[in-house]
């Protein structure tokens, strides 16, 4: 067979450029088209978003902030925000605090029922809150929770902790023993030796369940949705769908401002930092 | 003197691997038991009594809240739906998901921001994202409508939330739409520890793009590829807010899905034992699943 000459290449290249090319453009725009066609809406009067002949992708009309200004002080968007900001906030302490030892424990000193363990706490993803919010509704009223967004507070770590048990646990087995053992050598407890080296050097496993607590606390939805139902104690996730709605009426224009507003930043976070939270989940599901 | 001796002993106790590690374990262990354990449990109660929110008093009748169920024409497309649904979504995500994760690791201008687009769907939280998609698909405002009568092929609107296949299919899609960046970006995790000197290697003995795909870069991956595909799985599984915020199991239970059955059933119908019994449904499906995940993970360690 003839080899290949070196025209057929820089076409082969080529060709393989292009395709290249379709594939990111062509995956970009599935991605972000429902954001895009949410940042026009956000800025549009209503006579021209509500007239079927109008390009939906231009500006017939004057783009208005009407209803941004809306959103802010017309709704209760900033109580959600907050809302979701103590939540998110309380649960990431939670879930470093019960997660951290927990994970040190499974990973570096001698259970004997470590690996069953650290295989249960696995199994508590099988009992997601699809399964468990009925029985936990009881619950929750029993212990005086009902209608407050404490009760997400105390809720979520059951989901974090365990993802973050896991995740934690490959990052302490990829620190090697001796660090700490030198530092027990120079008159560390065990204790005293993983709060100085270890914790440190775990940093970027915390980096990753910080991330991962805060965003499940802004987008968890059965729970708040099942609990929550007043105004002033909703997150965004369930304030945003439901109470920019009245009746029939969607205030779209203020829903997709809304949308943008929380994406867009929580986005910007995952993208910063992306390869510690790949490392962080890789490194816990491979070592794990 | 005694003070010391405490602090030596305290030492001593925080150096022995079987006083700190139980320590160390106990407040996961409580928080999980107690919150996840209990209502477990007690959601396997609930299921086999009378037990409502009107009359909380807890009474055994055996298996007839799940004898009612079956029976349940809205519970069986409930449950033929949640399968479908995540079925159909994988397959999907599966694809796309190791095409993107190709691209992805491929050198093109603006990586950072496409990256960035590519990401919000995973990072939004899913009940916005949903209403960015039911605005998409609104009744009568909706581009992809809009588009489709500029093109001449379509009159009127195609009513996606209001017709029971485009219905099912809004909701795959969105599904898909969010699933396949994660997936992606665990595939990738899996791609970049393919040892660079085995592609070398391959280069070298003249193996060409696709034969490198199908013989190097697929095998290596599959096993990674598995377990972002289950974790996807179990993501749409049990997700309620697409269902919820797209069409509330509508129309006329056209999507309605084991965890939107058991709230309307348990929460807003009130019926505790029934709603019970309908998410324990989910639970074998899970446990399938997660059995799965275990399995690949273990082979890839084996790497």
């Amino acid at each position: 067979m003839e080899a290949p000459s070196a025209a057929t290449w820089r076409r082969r290249r080529r060709l393989g450029r292009v395709g290249l090319y379709t594939l990111v453009v062509g995956f970009a725009l599935f991605a972000a088209f429902p954001f895009l066609w949410g940042a026009i809406t956000a800025f549009k009067a209503d006579q021209d978003l509500y007239n079927r002949d109008n390009n939906p992708f231009l500006f017939n009309i004057e783009p208005t902030m009407q209803h941004v200004r809306l959103l802010f002080e017309g709704t209760a968007f900033n109580t959600f925000v907050w809302n979701t900001l103590v939540v998110a906030l309380l649960v990431v302490a939670i879930t470093l605090l019960a997660s951290l030892p927990a994970a040190y424990s499974l990973a570096r000193l001698n259970l004997r029922w470590g690996g069953a363990m650290a295989i249960a706490i696995f199994m508590v993803y099988l009992i997601p809150p699809s399964l468990l919010f009925i029985s936990l509704s009881r619950m929750v009223s029993f212990l005086g929770l009902q209608d407050s967004r404490w009760a997400l507070v105390v809720l979520y770590p059951t989901i974090t902790i365990p993802v973050s048990v896991w995740l934690l646990m490959g990052f302490f087995k990829g620190i090697p023993k001796d660090i700490e053992e030198q530092a027990m050598v120079d008159g560390y407890s065990r204790l005293g030796a993983f709060v100085r080296t270890v914790l440190p050097l775990s940093f970027p496993g915390m980096v990753a369940v910080i991330v991962f607590s805060a965003t499940l606390s802004a987008s968890e939805f059965i729970y708040a949705l099942a609990f929550v139902s007043q105004t002033s104690q909703k997150t965004i996730s369930v304030g945003v769908p439901t109470e920019l709605v009245r009746g029939d009426v969607f205030f779209w224009q203020s829903l997709q401002a809304a949308t943008l507003l929380v994406a867009i930043p929580i986005a910007l976070i995952f993208n910063a930092f992306l390869k510690r939270f790949i490392a962080g989940f890789t490194m816990g599901a491979v070592k794990g | 003197m005694s003070a010391v001796r405490a602090t030596r002993r305290r030492r001593y106790l925080f150096d022995r691997d079987g006083v700190l590690a139980p320590m160390m374990l106990l407040p996961s262990v409580v928080y999980i038991v107690a919150l996840v354990a209990v209502p477990f449990f007690l959601a396997i109660a609930y299921s086999l009594s009378d037990v409502t929110v009107g009359d909380p008093s807890f009474d055994y009748v055996g298996l007839r809240n799940f004898r009612a169920v079956l029976k349940d024409p809205v519970f069986r497309r409930s449950l033929t739906n949640s399968i479908f649904i995540t079925a159909v979504t994988m397959v999907l995500v599966l694809v796309l998901a190791k095409i993107l994760a190709l691209v992805l690791t491929r050198d093109f201008r603006g990586k950072w921001g496409v990256r960035f687009l590519i990401l919000l769907p995973w990072t939004t939280p899913v009940p916005l994202a949903a209403i960015a998609w039911l605005w998409m698909l609104d009744s009568l405002f909706s581009p992809i409508d809009w588009t489709l009568r500029r093109l001449g092929l379509l009159e009127g609107n195609l009513h996606w939330l209001g017709n029971s296949k485009l219905a099912v299919a809004s909701v795959i899609t969105v599904q898909v739409w969010r699933i396949v960046p994660l997936a992606a970006v665990i595939i990738m995790a899996g791609l970049a520890a393919i040892p660079q000197d085995i592609n070398d290697a391959a280069e070298v003995d003249g193996a060409g793009f696709w034969r490198k795909l199908f013989e190097i870069t697929i095998p290596l991956t599959l096993p990674v590829t598995a377990v972002a595909t289950l974790f996807g799985a179990v993501l749409v599984f049990t997700d309620m807010s697409v269902v919820y915020v797209l069409t509330r199991g509508g129309p006329v239970d056209a999507t309605q899905i084991l965890p939107t059955w058991a709230f309307f059933r348990g929460i807003q119908g009130g019926d505790l034992a029934q709603g019970a019994a309908v998410a324990l449904f989910l639970f074998p499906l899970l446990l399938a699943m997660a059995v799965l995940i275990l399995r690949s993970v273990r082979r890839m360690e084996v790497l």
